[in-house]
C-alpha cells in the first residue's frame, strides 16, 4: 500500500469499522451502507479525494447476502491516490442513500446503477432510467436477467417464430 | 418551328409511362445516411472512389430525410433508436424504399439481447436485405441493383387500377 494511503485507511477502520483488502497495490475498503455518505464526506473534505471517478456495482447472484456490491472509486488529484470503497447491499430490491450531496457525479452514475442493477438511491433528485427505454422491465446487468432475447429462427421453427414477429406496417 | 429542326433527325421511342417513371426513379435514387454501427464504414466505402456508387446515380447521400428516396439502415438499431428511425422514415416523401444492410439490421445479428431490435423490419417495411457482417461494398451495390430491379418491375398504374 502507498505510504500516504495508510493513515487514511486507518481513519476509516477506526471510525466505521471498515475492513480493507489489497490487491496489487489497489486498496478496497468495505464500508457499511449506513456509513457510506459520512465516509465519502470525510474523504472529500479532510483527505483531498475530490474526484469520484467511478461508481459501479457487481451482482453476486445466487448469493443473496450480500447480493450486490456498490463500488465507489475515489481519486485524489492532489496526492495522486486511488481508493475504492465497497458497500455490500442486501436482497432483491436494495436501497442506498444517495451520494449526490457529496459528489455531483453521482447524479448520472446512480441513475445508471438503478437502470442496470435496480439498486435504488434514496434521495436522488431525478431517479429515472438513463440508458434503457422507460418501458423496459427488469434490470439488464442483473445475473438473473435472461441472456438471450428472441429464439433464433431455423428452418424447423421458421413459421412459428415468423407468426410471432411484430412486422412493421407501411 | 419544331424542336426537330434544331436537333436534326430525331428518332421516336415509344414506351410505357411506367417504364419511363421507373427508369427515372432508379437512376437518381438518393440514399439517406443511416449509419448506426460498423456497417456504416462499408457504406462509406461503397460511396468512395474504389467502388463509386455514383455510377448508379446515387452520388448524393442526403443527411435530410426530406430529400431522399432510399434509406440504407447500416448497423444495429437499438430500442432507443427505433422510434427515431421510424420518424425519419415517415418524413421521407413517397415513393420510398429501405435497404437493411448487414445481419444486425436484418435480424439482430449477433446481438440477440434486450437492447437491439431483432431486425429493422419490426419498425419499417424493408425492401432488400443484404447479408453479411459487414457486407462488402460489392454486396451493398448488389443490394441496390436488386432494389433497382424491383422498382423497374413495379407496375404502379396497374396496381392502382386493381385497388379501385
Ligand atoms: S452486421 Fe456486423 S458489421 Fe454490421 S453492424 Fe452488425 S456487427 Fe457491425
Amino acid at each position: 500500500m502507498e505510504k500516504s494511503l495508510e493513515p487514511i485507511v486507518k481513519v476509516l477502520q477506526e471510525k466505521f469499522g471498515a475492513t480493507f483488502e489489497e490487491f496489487r497495490g489497489e486498496v478496497q475498503c468495505m464500508v457499511k451502507p449506513e456509513h457510506i455518505i459520512e465516509a465519502l464526506t470525510i474523504l472529500r473534505d479532510a483527505h483531498h479525494f475530490e474526484l469520484l471517478s467511478m461508481l459501479s456495482a457487481i451482482d453476486y447472484f445466487p448469493q443473496t447476502s450480500p447480493r450486490f456490491h456498490v463500488i465507489y472509486q475515489l481519486n485524489s488529484l492532489e496526492k495522486n491516490l486511488t481508493l475504492q470503497l465497497r458497500v455490500p447491499v442486501e436482497g432483491e430490491s436494495p436501497k442506498l442513500p444517495t451520494s449526490t450531496g457529496v459528489f455531483k457525479t453521482g447524479l448520472w452514475r446512480e441513475r445508471e446503477i438503478f437502470d442496470m442493477f435496480g439498486i435504488e438511491f434514496e434521495g436522488h433528485p431525478d431517479p429515472r432510467r438513463i440508458l434503457n427505454p422507460d418501458e423496459l422491465e427488469g434490470h439488464p446487468l442483473r445475473r438473473d436477467f435472461p441472456l438471450g432475447y428472441e429464439e433464433p429462427q431455423f428452418s424447423f421453427n421458421y413459421e412459428e417464430i415468423d407468426l410471432g414477429k411484430p412486422y412493421a406496417k407501411e | 418551328m419544331g424542336v426537330e429542326q434544331k436537333l436534326g433527325n430525331m428518332g421516336v421511342v415509344t414506351t410505357t409511362l411506367e417504364d419511363v417513371v421507373n427508369w427515372s426513379r432508379t437512376n437518381a435514387m438518393w440514399p439517406m445516411l443511416f449509419g448506426l454501427a460498423c456497417c456504416a464504414i462499408e457504406m462509406m466505402a461503397a460511396q468512395a472512389s474504389s467502388y463509386d456508387m455514383s455510377r448508379f446515380g446515387m452520388e448524393l447521400m442526403r443527411a435530410s430525410p426530406r430529400q431522399s428516396d432510399l434509406m440504407i439502415v447500416a448497423g444495429r438499431v437499438s430500442k432507443k433508436m427505433g422510434p427515431v428511425l421510424r420518424r425519419l422514415y415517415d418524413q421521407m416523401p413517397e415513393p420510398k424504399w429501405v435497404i437493411a444492410m448487414g445481419d444486425c439490421a436484418s435480424c439482430g445479428g449477433v446481438f440477440n439481447n434486450y437492447a437491439i431490435y431483432q431486425g429493422v423490419d419490426e419498425i419499417v417495411p424493408v425492401d432488400v436485405f443484404v447479408a453479411g457482417c459487414p457486407p462488402r461494398p460489392e454486396a451493398l451495390i448488389h443490394g441496390v441493383l436488386t432494389l433497382h430491379e424491383k422498382v423497374k418491375a413495379d407496375r404502379f398504374i396497374a396496381n392502382a387500377a386493381d385497388k379501385k
